[in-house]
């Protein structure tokens, strides 16, 4: 074993370059994610959010893990000999249990399922219908722009606690409404940007060139502008899957969103509502799920714009010209 | 039509083309104030297998006109025969079909070309749209095209941004040529680009043109480059045409007195030619097209206008010893050799023309 073995593994272990790569095309995707892996808050949050998504897949092997259903009530071993709940780091009961003697720790992956689902089916919803709207009423423009927009002024300025209460009390509470209700109050968020850039992409050379060539509207709408509208589309549905899980623990909380006994940190944080300090652990856990999955998102949508803004190079090439990648 | 031994083989023909773009006023209910007069009676014909040069400063409607032409705009009146079929009322789905007839490149090599599309899918387009050609044939049809425009094939998946502005107008010309049309009007097709580039994107129109027959109407404020390419040359001033005539008969005799400011106005190679000659210097700017002058649309610049000019529009006929197509639109055509220039075109003139000018 001598020194001149492992200095010589050591100058080793950096592969050669190949001499001279040809100058690749890189897609405007290849860039962001390149721009995107120097940025070391983006891939905290992105690994935040693959725990997070792991937390939620595997819900049921935790279940059967700890032997805890989400709604099992573990009348046996969920309390103490008083019938209290017990703190975190009990037996069997990671993050302890709630007033009924459910483990918290199941419950919390549960509801990171509800979470995950509601914030990324109704961001999927809103930006498919704020994308199809922002883009006729934009590229359209004249009365029909007129109605759309007005119509999205309207949904921005509703107060939508209230509408969600009445939609309730009607339709009962569900999943599916839930989504849908955060939807319908989140795509107008989307469709007036996308109407915004549609109105000005439309001007562009490139759309004449294609009404030239003989495009219909439908396909100079979503072959030609839509691609150019990528960019704050995306920005935007990352920033609104946050706003979503916080929207659905808001209605949970208030008893509109997810209905009980099903596991929402919504619904967790209203059944902790009155425990005040004893039982704090009720409350935060879910707290700091929720915090991290909706600070997770929010930083990783602000990552993405800036990586996604060419005006940012300046930044980029600075950092990568201190630690190259 | 009435005089086809003169005109030959007609494949355009543009009658009394107006093109009128309201200006609204109001913020809910919106009422018409005025209009640009951006095309106001244009007649012209376009011959098979011609290059028809059309000049004419900034903002005199060359641009709306072409994009009457190819039907890209609703015509406000006026009527549009191409190939035999009239296409002045067709709606926009009508016009498809005719579309594969007439194609179009455009000024701007970087706007024209959108920057979110590979450049396979760009050039193939026409074909998808018109259903000509898909998958493994539309990639070889598409690949030949960048072939014959002089661009390498294997940068079928790069995209636009990835090409120099003399790449990007062959992109440009390769997608018009794709659906092998008769007409190609080039909407200042080099204006956009470096001297050595034009002379390329130029060259390769021309050769193209001896392949695949085709026929041209150019855009240009550049006299050179249209004297190069055209085999006649129309000029445009304030929407309308006051000159149209063979490139020679145009360049060697310009009968209307605003085609001899433009020729005069032309840069000169040489510095001590350029020195010595006269200029025709226009005062004044360019009337608005939202209220342009009455009678002849030169005449409140014209060095030689007189009362009539004013009150009547002058018609657009052959003057007296000019061939048959030489056409003009004036009461005085200007005659060979007279003298219009008013001045040698220096800074000091200018100077003092301003300061005579300005109150003191």
């Amino acid at each position: 074993m001598s020194l001149s073995t492992v200095d010589a593994a050591a100058t080793a272990v950096p592969p050669e370059e190949p001499a001279v790569k040809g100058i690749e095309g890189r897609t405007p995707l290849q860039l962001v994610v390149q721009r995107l892996r120097t940025d070391r808050v983006a891939i905290i949050s992105v690994v935040v959010i693959v725990l997070i998504i792991a937390l939620a897949i595997g819900a049921p092997l935790i279940a059967a893990i700890t032997g805890h259903g989400p709604t099992d009530t573990n009348v046996d071993n969920g309390t103490d000999a008083n019938g209290q709940p017990l703190p975190p780091g009990s037996a069997g009961y990671l993050l302890g249990t709630d007033n009924l003697g459910r483990d918290i720790l199941v419950r919390i992956a549960y509801g990171a399922r509800v979470s995950l689902i509601v914030g990324v089916v109704a961001t999927a919803i809103a930006t498919i219908v704020g994308v199809v709207v922002g883009l006729f009423a934009g590229y359209y423009g004249g009365w029909l722009d007129s109605i759309l927009a007005r119509i999205m002024d309207v949904v921005l300025s509703f107060p939508y606690v209230l509408f969600a209460i009445v939609l309730v009390s009607v339709f009962g509470s569900s999943l599916p409404l839930t989504i849908l209700v955060i939807a319908f109050f989140s795509f107008a968020a989307i469709g007036r940007i996308v109407r915004g850039q549609a109105l000005s992409q439309r001007e562009k050379e490139y759309v004449e060139a294609a009404h030239s060539l003989g495009a219909g509207n439908m396909r100079i709408m979503f072959v030609d502008i839509l691609p150019n509208l990528v960019a704050p589309v995306i920005v935007l549905a990352t920033l609104l899957i946050p706003t979503a899980i916080i929207f659905e623990a808001t209605l949970s909380f208030l008893g509109l969103g997810i209905a009980l006994p099903t596991p929402s940190w919504g619904n967790m944080l209203s059944d902790a509502e009155g425990v005040g300090f004893q039982a704090w652990w009720f409350y935060i856990f879910p707290m700091i799920f929720l915090l991290l999955t909706t600070l997770a998102f929010n930083l990783l949508g602000d990552a993405v714009r800036d990586a996604l803004d060419p005006r940012t190079e300046r930044i980029f090439a600075a950092r990568r010209k201190k630690k190259p990648a | 039509m009435p005089d086809t031994a003169v005109d030959g083989d007609v494949l355009l023909n543009a009658d009394e083309i107006v093109k009128h773009f309201p200006i609204k006023e109001g913020i809910f209910f919106k009422h018409q104030v005025g209009s640009v007069k951006a095309v106001d009676g244009v007649s012209l014909k376009v011959r098979r297998g011609e290059t028809l040069g059309l000049v004419g400063e900034t903002g005199c409607g060359k641009s709306t006109l072409a994009r009457c032409i190819t039907r890209l705009f609703p015509l406000t009146s006026g009527h549009l025969t191409f190939d035999g079929a009239d296409l002045s009322k067709l709606s926009r789905s009508q016009m498809r079909p005719y579309r594969r007839g007439m194609q179009m490149i455009f000024q701007d090599p970087y706007g024209s070309l959108n920057s979110r599309r590979r450049v396979g899918s760009i050039i193939g387009d026409p074909l998808a749209i018109h259903n000509i050609a898909s998958g493994d044939e539309r990639k070889k049809r598409v690949q030949g095209l960048m072939e014959v425009v002089g661009l390498n094939p294997e940068h079928y998946n790069r995209f636009p941004a990835e090409f120099s502005g003399g790449q990007r107008q062959r992109i440009g010309v390769a997608r018009a040529l794709a659906l092998h049309p008769k007409l190609i009007v080039c909407d200042e097709p080099v204006s956009a680009l470096d001297v050595s580039i034009q002379a390329q994107i130029i060259n390769l129109l021309e050769d193209l043109q001896g392949e695949f027959g085709l026929t041209y109407v150019f855009i240009a404020h550049d006299l050179a480059v249209v004297q190069h390419v055209s085999d006649r040359v129309a000029v445009m001033y304030l929407g309308k045409i006051v000159e149209v005539a063979d490139v020679k008969d145009l360049y060697s005799t310009p009968r209307h007195p605003y085609t001899n400011a433009l020729l005069s106005a032309s840069v000169v190679a040489d510095p001590d030619k350029a020195r010595v000659r006269d200029r025709i210097i226009l005062t004044g700017d360019v009337p608005s097209p939202i209220n342009p002058p009455s009678g002849c649309r030169f005449h409140t610049r014209c060095p030689k206008a007189q009362a009539i000019c004013s009150t009547e529009e002058p018609l657009l006929q052959t003057a007296a010893g000019d061939p048959a197509g030489h056409m003009t639109a004036c009461h005085f055509p200007v005659a060979e050799g007279e003298k219009l220039a008013s001045g040698k075109a220096t800074i000091l003139h200018a100077v003092e023309g301003f300061l005579a000018e300005a109150p003191s």
